[in-house]
């Protein structure tokens, strides 16, 4: 594979609209985890006019629901959960200026259109390489909604991260660009 | 008559729990390594050499291949002469899953109510269980933990007789084509064939606890999971970012049905295609 690109948070739009469908990164510095339920709380406080716990100005969200983490360690398993489940809340977050996201799986055309207006670049992590993913997890740290378990909003400190562009700033989107020279039918 | 005590199926099934969330069996192991070698994308053999990596890591450190540690499904099979002790067989076996999710630091992924307040149960309980008694005195309890991120792309289809062979193809492959790159391919296949609709996802779902090498028992289905491989193996899906490994296996199960239907579910499983076994 090509050389690994280093990427260190936050995310600037410059950063993130000159990332490419298909490039290979690292990604190092803190994300934050939110999966389904942390996502319907936040779109709701944002309905209602208020604050959401964190400022999401060219942050990388991570759609993630770790295991337990064993005594003496930062957190368990933790790979990427399917983003298309954050489809109906996504366009919404991304206002809020989120510049990366980290999940597995396709997304919808109402979510591509909204990274291309807003600069976003959308990762694929491995699914299934939760344990070998965890190794480049240095520290987990809830930072609202602990009620929500394994889906509360946390803090995450990584380095080197690894990470794959799927969907790009313009939309360029590599799983089907990867599929289409394997088609055989 | 032999008497076994709730006790010890409590444990051995947090233990199977456990054992199901760390190892991932021999057979989908190899089959993984096989993949890898012939994997024509290089995009798909990276992913393939870190989903390896993973299962080889979760296995030695004890650790979870997967952070969705699942929604766990048992299958048991209670001989007609065994005398069980001390309580109840379902609340021994969730009792065993609480116990098993909560030592072994598995993801506790159940709510007890699916629709208004999705409230987690904070033990992986209830488990999804299948009793069947049958002739002896054995208790044999198979567990398979199943991830959502697959399971949410599985389907089915209740197709007429006259749809025949053709149709089931069909079937499979608008299911597998749908899934595409989201439930975490490499994928292992379970397909049901007949009874009802409910009977025909039974089937798919107790097709994933064969071993991927071993094909049916009935030539004409053998030859179709060979058939339906191929053809998933053709779709380009690959290891997530595609390629040629979308599948390592399909295994399909069948039994009788009505003379007006043809039942097809399709149960995909995720490359972490999780089971553990006992007999007591």
């Amino acid at each position: 594979m090509a050389e690994k690109i280093r990427i260190t948070t936050p995310l600037t739009e410059e950063r993130s609209r000159k990332l490419r469908a298909g490039d290979s990164v690292l990604i190092s510095g803190t994300i934050y985890s939110a999966r389904d339920a942390a996502h319907k709380v936040m779109t709701e406080t944002l309905a209602k006019g208020e604050k959401l716990p964190i400022d999401w100005h060219n942050q990388i969200v991570y759609y993630l629901g770790p295991t337990p983490a064993k005594p003496g360690d930062p957190i368990g398993s933790c790979g990427p959960t399917t983003a298309g489940r954050m489809d109906a809340y996504t366009p919404t977050m991304l206002e809020q200026g989120i510049k990366g996201m980290i999940g597995k799986g396709s997304r919808s055309p109402e979510v591509i259109e909204s990274m291309k207006k807003n600069g976003v670049t959308y990762f694929a992590a491995v699914g299934g390489a939760a344990a070998f993913i965890a190794k480049s997890v240095k520290k987990y740290e809830v930072i609202a909604y602990p009620e929500l378990g394994p889906e509360a909003l946390a803090a995450l400190t990584v380095v080197d991260f690894p990470a794959i562009v799927v969907i790009d700033s313009e939309g360029n989107n590599f799983y089907e660009i990867g599929q289409k020279p394997y088609r055989k039918l | 008559m032999r008497t076994i005590q709730v006790e010890q199926i409590t444990q051995e099934v947090a233990q199977m729990c456990k054992e199901a969330a760390y190892y991932l069996p021999e057979d989908v192991y190899e089959a993984l390594k096989k993949g890898r070698e012939t994997e024509e994308s290089p995009v798909g053999r990276d992913v393939l050499d870190q989903i390896i990596k993973n299962a080889e890591i979760a296995k030695t450190e004890d650790r979870p291949i997967c952070q969705d540690t699942g929604m766990t499904i048992v299958f048991v099979e209670v001989g007609q002469d065994l005398h069980i002790e001390g309580g109840g067989l379902n609340d021994a076996i969730n009792a065993g899953v609480a116990k098993g999710y909560t030592e072994g630091y598995l993801r506790k992924s159940v709510v007890a109510e699916p629709l208004f307040d999705r409230k987690n149960t904070q033990n992986n309980t209830p488990a999804i269980i299948y009793t069947e008694v049958v002739p002896g005195d054995k208790l044999k309890i198979e567990i398979e933990p199943k991830g959502f991120g697959s399971e949410n792309k599985s389907g089915i289809k209740m197709l007429v007789p006259a749809d025949g062979v053709e149709g089931v193809k069909k079937a499979v492959m608008e299911i597998i084509l749908h899934a595409s790159c989201n439930p975490c391919p490499p994928m292992v296949i379970g397909v049901g064939i007949g009874g009802t609709m409910d009977k025909a996802a039974y089937y798919s779902k107790r097709a994933l606890l064969r071993p991927l090498t071993v094909r049916n028992a009935h030539p004409k289905y053998a030859a179709l999971e060979k058939e339906l491989l191929d053809l998933v193996n053709k779709t380009g899906i690959g290891p997530q970012l595609g390629g040629t490994t979308s599948a390592l296996a399909v295994n399909i199960e069948w039994g009788p049905t009505h003379i007006a239907g043809l039942p097809v579910a399709v149960t995909i499983c995720c490359h972490a295609t999780r089971h553990s076994k006992r007999v007591l």
